[in-house]
């Protein structure tokens, strides 16, 4: 089985985001950007069911700027086999929408026929936690979301849900798309051999043009601005004072 | 305009708290019709038809709907799409995996997570784990919403809207339901509790985290875990508060060894009164925090406990 791992170029998780005075959008220059933590996940999972035999061969794809190569370099480290990358704009702060990127998706899954699908579950720049959704049903295909556990049974996958109050488990027909959730697994360091190695691997570019779909937007960002902040109150003694402020509150 | 307000059925019963909260954002949009959807669905029809403002109920019956799996779902929300302009849902895991779902066999965009309706085309949502706000203009015919349930203030009882059963779509068969490890808990809900008593790392093992639980308890609270707690495998992860977990507003957040890292205060800034036990003064959750207390929390944690009475 192929395994088809859409992976996403987004600000690093450690940096802290800063508005533009503007309200144009968050400030993208000189910023430190990586593997969204989700797809990293999603990587890793691959090469487990690579390393157990579930799996044959580990596809990355990345959709955005040319600069997404690195992220697609970075999966190929970890263990990918080979990539490709859709060049769907030049301007940075350009994001493309989980829709457009769903129906490329689509196109790359008609050309490489995976058994499976697995990407994160959102990605931390527009926390949308859409496209593998829309991949599955653009596909005609099942969707397993939030995965926290994935086992390969044959033609069905065994997927143990993150849900509101606990897990599910459900039962889905291959081919099928799997989204990562924080605790399917905790994804590897590419090796410094390994990197090397990976500057060998294929990588292939194309453009939305190649594949036909019209990545044009369905959403105009008007404004972008900070949150309201809320202001810091005042620093108790002793648990007694805590205890008495709360009763003053009213809230115990 | 018309709405589709999709509600939160579980098991039969309905999410009333999400539901109604997510009432009050569709109200905005036009009149709204809500959608029960399970293998039982009926009961929560009738309660769903009572909330204040509700111009009809649709409920649908099958063995298909029985565990909100995601492809029957989608098919019948898409089905009955064709007489709404907005699809709406209050923003669980449930809608988050449907919805986007049902948008894409729309072709439009989801708006995921909205906390303020502008006008009918116009959104205002959180991105960047909540760092930044966005006000979005959707283009597309129609609209596929999930309203951030926090953001709104629940619908009261008082309405009597009718009931009307529609049919349900044919099951594709592409996934099954297995089973479902629900925690069984007599706390309350985690987005809808008053009280939510939140570890972080400090807490420092699963073992320890026993310590917020009695606290917890003791208060009639809901249990909480920042994302660092989650990933070290101290507590369950829909324990999870957090841009990449739970959103929730309590009236009272109490938050014990979390350093408060802005994923995690995107989860919980909306609270009314936030307490914050940090052995670290400087630790950032003290700049949200109303009452912060800096004490190792092995200490004042247990004390808090029994002076609580």
């Amino acid at each position: 089985m192929k395994v088809l791992v859409p992976v996403k170029r987004v600000i690093d998780y450690n940096v802290k985001v800063r508005v533009r005075p503007d309200g144009t959008g968050v400030d993208l220059a000189n910023v430190k950007m990586s593997m969204n933590p989700f797809d990293e996940i999603a990587v890793e999972e691959a090469i487990r069911l690579k390393e157990k035999g579930a799996a044959e061969e580990i596809v990355a794809v990345s959709i955005g700027v040319r600069q997404a190569q690195e992220t697609l370099r970075t999966a190929l480290a970890m263990g990918a086999d080979r990539a490709i990358l859709i060049v769907a704009t030049d301007d940075v702060h350009q994001d493309i929408e989980p829709l457009a990127v769903a129906k490329l998706l689509a196109k790359v899954v008609e050309a490489e026929k995976p058994g499976l699908v697995i990407m994160g579950k959102q990605a931390i720049d527009n926390d949308m936690n859409a496209t593998g959704q829309m991949l599955a049903a653009i596909l005609g295909w099942p969707q397993a979301t939030f995965a926290g556990e994935v086992t390969i049974e044959g033609d069905h996958a065994l997927v143990t849900r993150e849900v509101d109050g606990g897990l599910q488990t459900i039962r889905v027909r291959l081919p099928a798309v799997v989204t990562a959730d924080l605790r399917l697994n905790e994804p590897r360091y590419a090796s410094l051999p390994n990197i090397m190695k990976a500057k060998k691997k294929p990588l292939e570019e194309k453009t939305p043009a190649d594949f036909g779909v019209d990545v044009s937007p369905r959403l105009t960002v008007l404004k972008t601005r900070e949150p309201e902040g809320r202001k810091a109150g005042i620093k108790v003694k002793s648990v007694d004072e805590l205890v008495e402020k709360l009763k003053e509150a009213g809230v115990i | 305009m018309a709405v589709l307000l999709f509600a939160e059925v579980t098991d039969g019963h309905l999410g009333r708290d999400a539901t109604a909260k997510a009432l009050t954002g569709a109200r905005k949009l036009g009149p709204v019709t809500v959608l029960c959807a399970g293998a039982r669905a009926s009961a929560a029809a009738e309660e769903a038809a009572k909330l204040s403002g509700v111009e009809k109920v649709l409920c649908a019956e099958d063995p298909s709907l029985g565990h909100r799996l995601a492809e029957p779902t989608a098919a019948l929300i898409a089905e009955l799409a064709r007489d709404y302009t907005h699809i709406v849902a209050p923003a669980t895991t449930d809608a988050k995996n449907v919805m986007p779902r049902v948008a894409a066999l729309l072709d439009v965009m989801i708006l995921p997570d909205v906390i303020a309706i502008i006008d009918a085309d116009t959104f205002e949502r959180p991105i960047y784990a909540g760092n930044a706000i966005q006000t979005v203009k959707s283009s597309d015919p129609k609209k596929v919403i999930t309203l951030r349930t926090t953001a709104f203030e629940a619908a009261p009882e008082g309405g009597n809207a009718p009931i009307e059963t529609v049919p349900v779509p044919a099951d594709p068969g592409l996934s099954a339901w297995v089973e479902d490890k629900v925690a069984a808990s007599d706390r309350p809900e985690l987005t809808s509790a008053r009280i939510v008593v939140s570890g972080g790392r400090g807490v420092g093992s699963e073992e320890n985290f026993k310590l917020i639980e009695r606290l917890a308890d003791k208060l009639g609270a809901a249990v909480g875990a920042s994302r660092a707690a989650v990933d070290s495998g101290y507590a369950p992860n829909d324990w999870q508060v957090g841009q990449t977990g739970k959103v929730v507003a309590p009236e009272l957040y109490i938050a014990i060894g979390i350093s408060g890292a802005i994923q995690h205060l995107a989860g919980m800034k909306d609270s009314k009164i936030i307490v914050a036990i940090n052995k670290d003064e400087e630790a950032p959750i003290f700049q949200v925090a109303d009452y912060g207390l800096v004490a190792d929390l092995f200490q004042a944690v247990p004390e808090l406990e029994k002076k609580l009475g």
